[in-house]
């Protein structure tokens, strides 16, 4: 390359960002040169898609007060006010879900919207719209950045026939393809491609890597976000891990190993978070709950041939990446989402599918989908707090007629809900007040005080801190502990916090690919499960 | 208090009531205010309006149970109305004299009521999101379909079927003899010369209006609401959803083919044929004006929306024509009614579920 | 992918293609228990054809543009009326009458598939229901205009068109001027069946534009809005402008049809005619198997034979069988809501059932791992 004295391709100084006084990226400052492939590696919230964001001048930023630092282009200040712009310059980027429709073929899909026209007369009168597709052409310059990334992709097949790998080449193909259609200045210079092989087999992630490096020969730089570190390592010139916002780590691949990288990963200072202190005996506790082979169907969490034993009493955290299916996994459980397998609660088998089922024999669950699943939004807070313990256990219910009329209590309902507004302070204008119209914390203790009602025997909580302030969440993870001390209700806690996960949990289980990767004592280095969130064996001492 | 502050107030109460809603309010207040202007008799408009109230409250009740389990407006009320056309037509036959002959009515419409009540669910527990479409034609074929019943259905008494053929039901039957007015009249207050208060069926819509009010505080009702409110919830709270829907569909089936009755016994006649066709239009939009949404609805809604709605119907003709000289009540009534529809269904709020 | 047996094939294609099938029993039966000759049903079928034909196809773009059944269309069939009313006012005959009366049409439909377009998009997730009312609240509107507005307000010279009072147009128009004029242009004879060559002409035309505007980039925005607002949204498609676009289309469309069907019919019911056209092209539309999702011209001339030779067929049918003329007329009517029902029916239920098959695909790959 001609230009490897001159200025890098892409150049960040600087960078940082905060929404509404909370800082999510500082002092980012890294460079790309043409047809580089920088990896970017880090945990779930370190700060990756907000820097993608800024990079695109997506919308986001804007409304949440833009950012502070520089990017260069080729030793040109840029401050891209749309994506459109980005694309203008050479920037394009793959994200993680698809964007592609279903019914229409590969070529349809890598030139929508940018479909090279035939003039027709029709055109003169009522504008451009009207001007008929060139079916030729669109194929010439579809087939042209298939070629550029040389994977065997048929440009006429179905998008809903395709493999899910050929899914992606057609996103990529769009993205290549965009030189030949639009106004772009010397063709597509960086690619950035979110998670590209997470949905992939190894033999399409295999081809997939390959054709990165084609792409890399040609000139165009690379920004490959992923989870699979071996992969980071196996392809990119250069490694950037991220966390809490900053770079912690620019090094080169070569001699770089899996290790090392999970350890600048999750290696986080010991004092962050007050540890659980105390130490389950095991030994002595039944195992209360037993999951055997338990798939779940959850779009983004599948969970496949889960097993796993949750003792009498403990709290037991399950962790992993997003997108790996420990969500799936209560979720499954409780019947929100279609399930197979086995569950045996208490020494009986419990059907799957049946929320009922579960909750009768005392399982309880908080969803991570407060809005969607956890609360009636449209009712007042005694409903919400009250109405699963109505249901299921015919609490707060008068009987009149032998039986025959059950009559909601409103006294008792009152009660119960000053209770838990008193004993987990939720903030509210009055127990009538609607859910929806409460913060995001006090949501979230309410959707803690339904389960709390229920009495449950064990209690699955997930998420139970995303997107609430720190001082909500202090509170509900010690409401939490405090409910597991006191009844002796055992709690399964789901969560992508590892610290926070570490700070209340007995025993830590990580789920990777749908499975569970492993378990571990709440005490062990951090880097160990970082190293079990990528996909690696630990290997014991 | 400022005017500002004020002036926001009644800002944010036309929001929250809907601005189509205070129009329709505004316009029948006015009716009712320069009817007098007009030589319009106000103590016959309020007694004609009461009576088509009590006439057609019970049909708008009928809407309650499917908005509340989140099945949307009941354009499939028709499906209704023909168990309860199935029902006086049977009780016409036994040919049973007199205000029994209502009771036998009710009697009969309810099986037919719980049997097309519970398939009418079963098949909108399969086309969830697609409710409304669906119940329309639903209503529709039914409709149809019992056209081509009424004409071969083995009915016998004289005073149902055409004279000349012996056969097939003819398209309006009188109710006289039978139970014509029986609520009406139940301890029917007369105040001058021009007012009366049909006591018996009010009093009637009052029983019904009072057991949903109180179904609605029960466990299964509360269950319903919630149901309606949030579907997913109210899944992961270990409730049947689908049948709560069918529960609710059930209800309203039945109350339906009750409300035909009650419309019946005041109006005068049976009406056969395509007469059930467009009857759910008015008992949606009426429930709409009183101030019920697509997934949200309370028993005053019920009360305000049809006394609203009606009063509209009753005052629009004699009022308006005395004041222009031109019967537009007709146009007035559905643009009125289908623009309360269409008001509701692109609520935003509303079609997020 | 497995090759598929011959039983298979069948099934699969029959359970593709239920309504269409049924109809042709229903018509296997009605057929010769009727009596008609074959000359007089390929008459009666052919006029059908040429009368219903443009109004069905105006439902083809909403479906392509993913809005389903464009309910709606009364609004352009309300916009043609009220052009063929002002042709007949000023006495223009003949095919110029009917160019004229599409011409005063445009304009009013134009502006009623905008105003639709948008309530429509105000409504996304039920079109259906909406634009259904839409129809209904529309006609209180139209019935403002003609019954009350024409005469004083917009002046109406002919007191031929008047009601007696001296405003409002009457309840039924004769178009005796326009009346054929379009299906007589051209007319041959074939085997004693009068076939309306210049009508073919037209809907022929109508055909080729459809087809050509499918390949235009308004046609493949459409296409692309229909499978997924979002991703067409992300690609910078304008997704309320094409939505709006393509109900725009069907008005104007549909005001077109109604003239052509009127012409044809020779009377205007000017406050019945356009409530009942939408439901039957709808009906005709879904005969010929198209659905919510997809339709085709093929659709739509399948569907007009099929439909309207069931149409014809019943009343005598009806009569034949049980002595009763009544029966089959409510016999083709319960058919024709029917047909919607179950299309809409199936085509709720196969979209959920999509939905669920990842699941036994999930459970199955697991079998083979365990």
């Amino acid at each position: 390359m001609n230009n490897e004295l001159g200025a890098p391709l892409l150049e960040m100084q600087h960078i940082s960002k905060d929404y509404f006084g909370n800082e999510v990226l500082s002092d980012i400052n890294f460079s790309l040169r043409r047809g580089e492939i920088l990896g970017l590696v880090g945990e779930n919230g370190a700060g990756k898609s907000t820097l993608m964001k800024i990079l695109f001048g997506m919308d986001e930023i804007h409304q949440t007060g833009g950012y502070g630092g520089s990017i260069f282009i080729e030793g040109d200040e840029v401050r891209f006010t749309s994506p459109i712009d980005a694309l203008a310059s050479g920037i394009g980027m793959v994200h993680q879900e698809f964007s592609l429709l279903p019914d229409s073929t590969a070529t349809e899909n890598i030139l929508l919207n940018r479909e090279p026209l035939k003039h027709t007369l029709a055109s003169e009168l009522f504008g451009e719209r009207l001007n008929t597709l060139n079916r030729e052409s669109m194929e010439k310059i579809a087939q042209g950045a298939i070629d550029k990334l040389g994977v065997p992709l048929d440009g006429k097949m179905l998008v809903s026939e395709m493999p899910v790998g050929h899914k992606q080449f057609t996103e990529i193909a769009r993205e290549l393809s965009k030189e030949a259609t639009t106004e772009m200045e010397e063709g597509l210079r960086l690619l950035v491609l979110d998670e590209p092989t997470a949905v992939l087999s190894e033999q399409e992630a295999e081809s997939l890597l390959k054709a990165m490096r084609t792409l890399s020969s040609e000139g165009i730089a690379i920004i490959f976000i992923s989870h699979r570190l071996q992969e980071i390592i196996d392809v990119c010139d250069t490694i950037m891990v991220m966390r809490d916002g900053r770079i912690i780590k620019t090094v080169p691949s070569e001699g770089v190993n899996v290790t090392d990288i999970a350890h600048w990963m999750v290696g986080r200072e010991v004092n962050a978070a007050k540890r659980n202190t105390r130490t389950f005996n095991y030994e002595d506790s039944k195992v209360v709950l037993s999951i055997r082979n338990l798939w779940v169907d959850m779009p983004g969490e599948t969970v496949r041939n889960v097993n796993l034993d949750v003792h009498d009493g403990e709290i037991l955290g399950i962790g992993g990446m997003a997108g790996q299916g420990k969500l799936g996994i209560p979720n499954g459980v409780m019947g929100l989402f279609p399930a197979g397998g086995q569950i045996v609660f208490q020494g009986e088998e419990l059907p799957l599918n049946q929320p009922r089922s579960l909750l009768n024999a005392g399982v309880a669950f908080v969803s991570e989908d407060r809005r969607g699943v956890g609360l009636l939004l449209d009712e007042s807070l005694e409903w919400n707090i009250t109405f699963t313990a109505m249901q299921i256990q015919d609490k707060f219910l008068k009987r009149y007629l032998n039986g025959l009329v059950s009559w909601r209590d409103q006294k008792a309902i009152e009660e119960e809900t000053m209770k838990y507004v008193k004993q987990l302070e939720i903030r509210c204008v009055s127990t009538r007040q609607n859910a929806r119209e409460l913060s995001g914390g006090n949501q979230q203790k309410v959707c803690l005080a339904k389960a709390f009602a229920v009495t449950p025997k064990l209690l699955f909580v997930s998420e139970p801190t995303r997107g609430i302030d720190i001082g909500a969440k202090s509170l509900v993870l010690d409401a939490l502990r405090r409910y597991n001390q006191e009844s002796g209700t055992t709690i399964v806690m789901i969560s992508s916090e590892l610290e926070e996960l570490r700070s209340v949990c007995d025993r830590i289980a990580i789920v990777n690919d749908g499975k569970v990767f492993g378990i571990l004592p709440a005490t062990s280095d951090s880097a160990k499960f970082g190293l079990m969130m990528v996909g690696q064996e630990v290997q014991e001492v | 208090m400022n005017a500002a502050l004020m002036l926001t107030k009644i800002r944010q109460m036309v929001r929250s009531f809907g601005l189509p809603r205070i129009i329709i309010a505004l316009f029948l207040f006015s009716l009712f205010i320069l009817a007098p202007f007009f030589n319009v008799n106000v103590a016959t408009s309020l007694s004609d309006t009461l009576n088509r109230f009590g006439m057609n409250a019970v049909l708008v009740l009928a809407m309650v149970p499917m908005i509340h389990s989140g099945c949307g407006l009941n354009f499939g009320l028709p499906l209704g109305i023909i168990s309860g056309l199935l029902g006086a037509t049977i009780s016409l036959q036994v040919d049973v004299a007199g205000p029994a002959s209502f009771w036998l009515a009710i009697l009969f419409a309810t099986p037919f009521a719980l049997i097309l009540g519970w398939g009418y669910g079963q098949l909108l527990n399969r086309v969830k999101g697609g409710e409304m479409m669906i119940a329309t034609y639903v209503g529709f074929s039914s409709v149809a379909f019992m056209c081509i019943m009424w004409l071969l259905l083995p009915f016998n008494n004289p005073k149902m079927v055409w004279g000349f053929a012996g056969s097939g039901l003819r398209t309006t039957i009188s109710t006289e003899g039978y139970y014509l007015h029986v609520l009406n009249d139940f301890l029917k207050i007369r105040i001058g010369n021009h007012f009366i208060f049909p006591t018996g069926m009010i009093l009637f819509f009052t029983v019904l209006a009072f057991a949903m009010w109180a179904f609605l505080h029960t466990k299964t009702g509360t269950a319903m609401t919630a149901v309606g409110s949030n579907p997913v919830f109210a899944r992961a709270s270990g409730i049947d959803v689908d049948r709560i829907r069918t529960l609710s569909v059930v209800l309203s089936t039945w109350l339906g083919a009750i409300g035909i009755l009650v419309y019946q016994q005041s109006f005068g006649f049976i009406q056969l044929y395509m007469g059930p066709f467009y009857m759910a239009l008015p008992a949606v939009s009426a429930i709409l004006i009183g101030g019920a949404s697509v997934n949200k609805a309370s028993i005053l809604n019920v009360i305000i929306g049809t006394f609203l709605f009606q009063g509209i119907l009753t005052m629009t003709p004699s009022v308006m024509n005395a004041m222009i000289q031109t019967d537009m009540s007709e146009v007035i009534r559905i643009v009125a009614s289908n623009g309360m529809i269409l008001y509701a269904l692109t609520r935003k709020t509303e079609a997020a579920r | 992918m497995r090759e598929l047996s011959t039983k298979q094939k069948i099934l699969r294609f029959m359970a593709n293609n239920t309504v269409p099938l049924l109809f042709v029993v229903i018509i296997a039966f009605g057929v010769p228990l009727s009596g008609y000759s074959p000359t007089y049903l390929a008459g009666e079928v052919i006029s059908r054809i040429s009368r219903n034909t443009f109004l069905i196809v105006s439902l083809l773009i909403p479906i392509l543009a993913g809005m389903g059944l464009n309910f709606g269309m009364t609004l352009g069939a309300m916009a043609g009326q009220i052009g063929l009313i002002f042709t007949t006012d000023w006495g223009i005959v003949g095919i110029p009458g009917i160019l004229l009366a599409m011409i005063v049409s445009t304009p009013l439909s134009i502006l009623l598939g905008w105003w639709c377009g948008k309530i429509l998009n105000m409504a996304k997730g039920r079109e259906m229901v909406t634009s259904y009312i839409i129809g209904f609240f529309m006609n209180g509107i139209y019935q403002l205009v003609v019954l009350y507005g024409m005469g004083p307000l917009i002046k109406i010279i002919s007191p031929n068109l008047l009601l007696p009072r001296g405003y409002g147009i009457r309840n039924t128009v004769n178009l005796i001027g326009i009346r054929k004029s379009l299906d007589n242009f051209l007319m041959i004879r074939i085997g004693g069946v009068p076939i309306p060559v210049g009508t073919f002409l037209v809907i022929a035309l109508l055909s080729v534009f459809i087809l050509w505007f499918k390949k235009t980039k308004l046609g493949q925005d459409m296409r692309a809005v229909g499978q997924d607002m979002e991703v067409a949204r992300a690609a910078g498609i304008r997704v309320e402008y094409t939505r709006i676009m393509s109900i725009i289309i069907s008005t104007v469309l549909a005001g077109y049809g109604m003239i052509i069907y009127l012409h044809n019919i020779g009377t205007l019911n000017t406050y019945n005619s356009h409530m009942q056209i939408g439901m039957f092209s709808v009906a005709a539309l879904l005969v010929g198997g198209a659905t919510v999702a997809s339709a085709k011209i093929r659709n739509v001339f399948l569907g007009v034979v099929l439909f309207h030779l069931m149409f014809i067929v019943s009343p005598m049918a009806g009569k034949r069988l049980i002595g009763q003329a009544q029966l089959g007329e409510y016999f083709r009517v319960f058919v024709s809501y029917g047909v919607i029902t179950t299309s809409l029916v199936l085509y709720e239920v196969r979209k959920k059932r999509e939905r669920g098959m990842s699941g036994l695909a999930l459970a199955q790959d697991q079998e083979v791992t365990s």
